[in-house]
């Protein structure tokens, strides 16, 4: 059993500064994972060469991977540090903010561009009032367990870190919001919004940028069929665009 | 300057009260210390409670109504309970249209379960993951009022207090954006606190990092009410952690599962080869009629007297099994796995082990506190659900203290949580229509100044205690004696080990002072306000000379007699005059059976020391922050009781 752990962290004191890398060595303790690590470290600040420095920042809330919180790269690898464990890990375990998002401090970045990627295409059903309108429509089983994997989307944002085609050069809305833009064109109260969904998928940034890598399903903690939402959204759209054409 | 209603936290109470509030053509600014999406109602996993019968069982919301107020020992506001209970299914619809993806029956209708304290399927789930999806859905709502420009987020924003004038009425509050650090105040005609429960006042707990229950603690040391803080609810099964309890939901025994230890305490072999005749499910054997859904404190208490007090658990540590495999629950792996898996997933994920094969490892953690701010319900005059002692000043979700009395039943905090943020949000509505004076500007001023000073102090907080450490300790005592089982003299020591935890956050080293994003800053702002919390939950704890709910205090518990000689509490006459007086006094008509006749000595006995303590203790516990003393002051409200009377909370 190793007695100690070696993290290596990628460091940055706030937006537009220079990142900068610190060591650290924290004791081993079995079930660990990379979040009970930088407890350890927030609580004694000292790098593996004894110099005293800033606890690391970083954003952590359900620790159950349910929250999306904890995105970081662990090991090159776009996921939540909460359910990233030592002892699955290589050592030693570097940590890096994601680099598709701009750096708050440290490991924390600014996904707000996801949410407002929601907006865009109008990710929710259309409702009259929250006051009692009886019950929505029925759903059968398969429908229900078919949108079900796709709800389960907590905007961590492993899918766009792991694009090429997100970039600093690409208005590319990315795997998150594709995936919900199919899942609300399949509600069926949501369905009535399609069109405007597909509008928002025309021209810069929409479905049709998509490169076809394929890592976003390969990085998906919730191994939401993102390609298939790709796929099906790629056909739903060419079908408005014919269909737009003759009613022009 | 339009009014505006300031909502702080985006949970599903933020998040219901202000669809509500902009629904109503109000606008409302929303704070929240993660982006709403990751607050911690995400974390729910079972379900939501509502009486819909859509299994032809005769449920119905009076009956759910009945189960909240006995579950809860009677310690709720009746009236308050019921229009849940009576809203609950509507609720329900409401969610269904939102687009929530509940599980479905082959029918395309609602799919329910049953949860602990009832004997009705009355929740409805989306697999292990309701919370998430219920969240996701109200999210989704939200959005659609941010683009029609009646919402407007501060995400990344620490509330710090409320802006009172001299009334004292609510004009707003002050927050500071965590990104920078910059401190603001922002005016409103009234403010709606939605900032969840205070689990990391107890170190580690099955709650999110983010429930520090430093929001509600600021707006107790402002004044507020804080009630019922000593009902805290122990989960009885989370899987025990470094970094935190995860929980394992209440929906793996609402599918079956069972909870035991092997009945040698020095078993060796592993628990799958342990047969049935070698286990004790403890729990099906002491209430055979509700075995493993016996309610969450019943549950705790047995799993932790089997572990602490008879030493019968695994391998001598604190911890049972709960088995839930295909051959123990008597459901087939695939359809375990559609309605569990989430729950599955956290226990392969973190702890390594198959569920489907192994029995899960577990051990009670804390959970859920049914107390919070006082929003309450006025037996006098005007009666503002949700609102707070100061005017303008409302909470809903699980930071205030209403519908869960001295015990929450699971899957009724999602309930609670959208009907309390809905009406919140309509009432604020009401109460900005007549809120017409204008607030003195220099309120603003002082209030922010106030603020900024206090930030200064933490600033230059460099002595040599460790702020971690502090609250690690705080955790380990709240835990160790302010939990499961309370004896006064353990919460006499932990009353004065909280004064020398404030005395040494005094000597903190803030190992950091830079402004960016200054994630220590926040923790020990936040450690200040747990330390302040600890005490009315302790001291409410140590007043309460009796056991009720999840308030179990040694040497105060009345010994229920066995059950098949109890007889009925309605043949007792010291029953009957209270019942009597609590009807005369809520106007209530209560129905009592006939008197049958004689009850036995025992029960006799059993009867008298149970209403006495009733007329003692059925009351809500109110702290009001003292400035410059130890601890609170402590005064005790009548509870409403229009709907039935209390009687002995006994489950067979
Ligand atoms: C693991 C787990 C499972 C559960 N399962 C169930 C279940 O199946 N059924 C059920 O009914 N209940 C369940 N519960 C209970 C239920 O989830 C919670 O009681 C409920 O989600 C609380 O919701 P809320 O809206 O009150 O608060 P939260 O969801 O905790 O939201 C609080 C909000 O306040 C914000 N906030 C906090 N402090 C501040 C501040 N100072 N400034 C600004 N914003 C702030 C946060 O950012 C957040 O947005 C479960 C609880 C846990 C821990
Ligand atoms: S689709 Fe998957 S990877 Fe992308 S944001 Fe959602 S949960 Fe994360």
């Amino acid at each position: 059993m190793p007695e100690k752990i070696t993290v290596k962290i990628k460091r940055q004191d706030g937006p537009g500064r220079e990142p900068y890398w610190q060591t650290f060595e924290v004791p081993y303790q079995p079930n660990m994972n990379v979040i009970s690590v930088l407890m350890e470290i927030r609580a004694n600040p000292v790098t593996a060469d004894g110099k005293k420095t800033t606890p690391p920042s970083w954003d952590d809330a359900c620790l159950e991977e349910v929250c999306g919180s904890c995105s970081m790269r662990v090991n090159g690898v776009a996921r939540q540090s909460c359910s990233a464990l030592v002892d699955q890990l290589a050592q030693p375990i570097v940590l890096e903010p994601f680099s598709k998002f701009p750096v708050i401090r440290d490991l924390m970045i600014d996904r707000s561009s996801m949410f407002e990627a929601l907006k865009r295409v109008k990710a929710w059903n259309p409702l009259d009032g929250t006051y009692d309108l009886g019950p929505g429509p029925r759903v059968d089983p398969e429908t229900q367990d078919d949108m079900y994997k796709y709800a389960e989307c907590m905007t961590c944002g492993c899918c766009l870190e792991a694009c090429p085609q997100v970039n600093e050069n690409s208005p590319f809305i990315g795997a998150a919001a594709i995936g919900q833009t199919y899942l609300y064109n399949q509600q069926p109260i949501g369905k009535a919004l399609m069109d405007e969904r597909l509008e928002a998928h025309m021209g810069p940034g929409g479905v049709g940028d998509c490169g076809n890598a394929q890592n976003c399903v390969r990085v998906c903690p919730k191994d939401i069929p993102l390609t298939t939402a790709i796929a099906a959204l790629g056909r739903q759209l060419t079908w408005y665009s014919i269909k737009s054409f003759f009613l022009r | 300057m339009p009014k505006r209603v300031i909502v702080v936290g985006g949970g599903l109470a933020g998040l219901a009260a202000t669809i509500r509030i902009a629904e109503r053509g109000i606008p409302v600014d929303l704070f929240s210390v993660v982006p709403v999406k990751r607050s911690h109602s995400v974390c729910a996993q079972g379900g939501i409670n509502a009486a819909k019968n859509l299994k032809g069982e005769g449920d119905h919301p009076d009956i759910h109504t009945n189960d909240t107020l006995f579950g809860g020992e009677f310690l709720a506001d009746q009236p308050l309970v019921q229009g849940m209970c009576r809203d609950a299914p509507a609720i329900i619809d409401l969610l269904d249209r939102m687009g929530v993806p509940f599980n479905r029956t082959a029918e395309g209708n609602l799919d329910f379960r049953r949860f602990g304290g009832t004997l009705y399927n009355r929740t409805a789930f989306c697999g292990a993951t309701t919370g998430q999806q219920l969240m996701y859905a109200l999210d989704e709502q939200v959005r659609r009022f941010e683009t029609l420009g009646l919402v407007e987020k501060y995400e990344h924003w620490e509330f710090l207090s409320l802006v009172l004038d001299n009334g004292p009425k609510t004009r707003g509050i002050t927050a500071m954006n965590i990104w920078d650090r910059s401190i603001e105040v922002f005016k409103a005609n009234a403010v709606i606190l939605c900032t969840g429960g205070p689990g990391l006042v107890f170190g580690k707990s099955t709650n999110s990092t983010i429930n520090t229950g430093a929001a509600a603690a600021r707006a107790y040391q402002q004044g507020v009410w804080y009630a019922n803080g000593e009902f805290i609810q122990v989960h009885p099964t989370p899987i025990p952690g470094a970094d935190k309890l995860r929980l394992i939901s209440e929906s793996v025994r609402g599918e079956g599962g069972r909870i035991w230890v092997p009945k040698n305490k020095d078993e060796k072999r592993a628990p799958q080869d342990i047969p049935d005749s070698d286990r004790d499910y403890f729990l099906e054997r002491k209430y055979p009629r509700y075995g493993n859904l016996v309610p969450r404190d019943v549950a705790t208490r047995e799993i932790f007297n089997i572990c602490v007090v008879d030493g019968r658990g695994i391998g001598g540590k604190n911890i049972v099994y709960l088995d839930v495999t295909p051959e123990r629950s008597g459901q087939p792996a695939d359809v375990l796995e559609r309605k569990l898996g989430g729950v599955f997933e956290i226990y392969r994920k973190f702890k390594g082990d198959d569920p489907l094969k192994v029995p899960m490892q577990i051990f009670p953690g804390m959970h859920y506190s049914m107390g919070g701010l006082w929003a309450g319900y006025e037996d006098k005059g005007d009666m503002i659900v949700q609102m707070t002692n100061i005017p303008g000043t409302f909470a809903a979700g699980e930071v205030d203290f209403q519908y869960h009395g001295a015990n929450r039943l699971g899957a009724n905090s999602l309930l609670s949580c959208i009907w309390g943020g809905l009406e919140s949000g309509e009432r604020s509505v009401q109460w900005i229509q007549s809120d017409t004076a204008e607030a003195d500007s220099d309120v603003y001023g002082s209030e922010l100044k106030r603020q900024v000073e206090f930030a200064e102090k933490i600033e230059k907080l460099d002595g040599d205690e460790n702020a971690f450490k502090i609250h690690d300790e705080l955790g380990e005592w709240m835990t160790n004696y302010c939990s499961v089982v309370r004896k006064n003299d353990k919460l006499d020591e932990l009353s004065a080990k909280i004064n020398e935890l404030e005395e040494r956050f005094h000597r903190i080293n803030l190992s950091d002072t830079t402004r960016s994003a200054n994630k220590t800053f926040g923790f020990v702002r936040a450690l200040w306000d747990m330390i302040q919390l600890a005490r009315p939950i302790v001291k409410g704890a140590r007043i309460r000379d009796e056991s009720r709910g999840a308030h179990y205090k040694d040497g105060f518990d009345l010994q229920k007699p066995e059950s098949d000689k109890i007889g009925e509490a309605s043949d007792h006459q010291g029953y009957r005059d209270l019942c009597a007086e609590i009807a005369e006094k809520w106007g209530a008509n209560f129905e009592l059976p006939e008197k049958k006749g004689d009850i036995s000595p025992e029960f006799q006995e059993y009867m008298d020391k149970w209403v006495e303590k009733e007329r003692r203790w059925n009351k809500t516990t109110i702290a009001e922050y003292k400035p410059g003393t130890d601890g609170p002051e402590l005064s005790f409200r009548d509870v409403a009781m229009t709907v039935v009377p209390p009687r002995p909370r006994i489950y067979k």
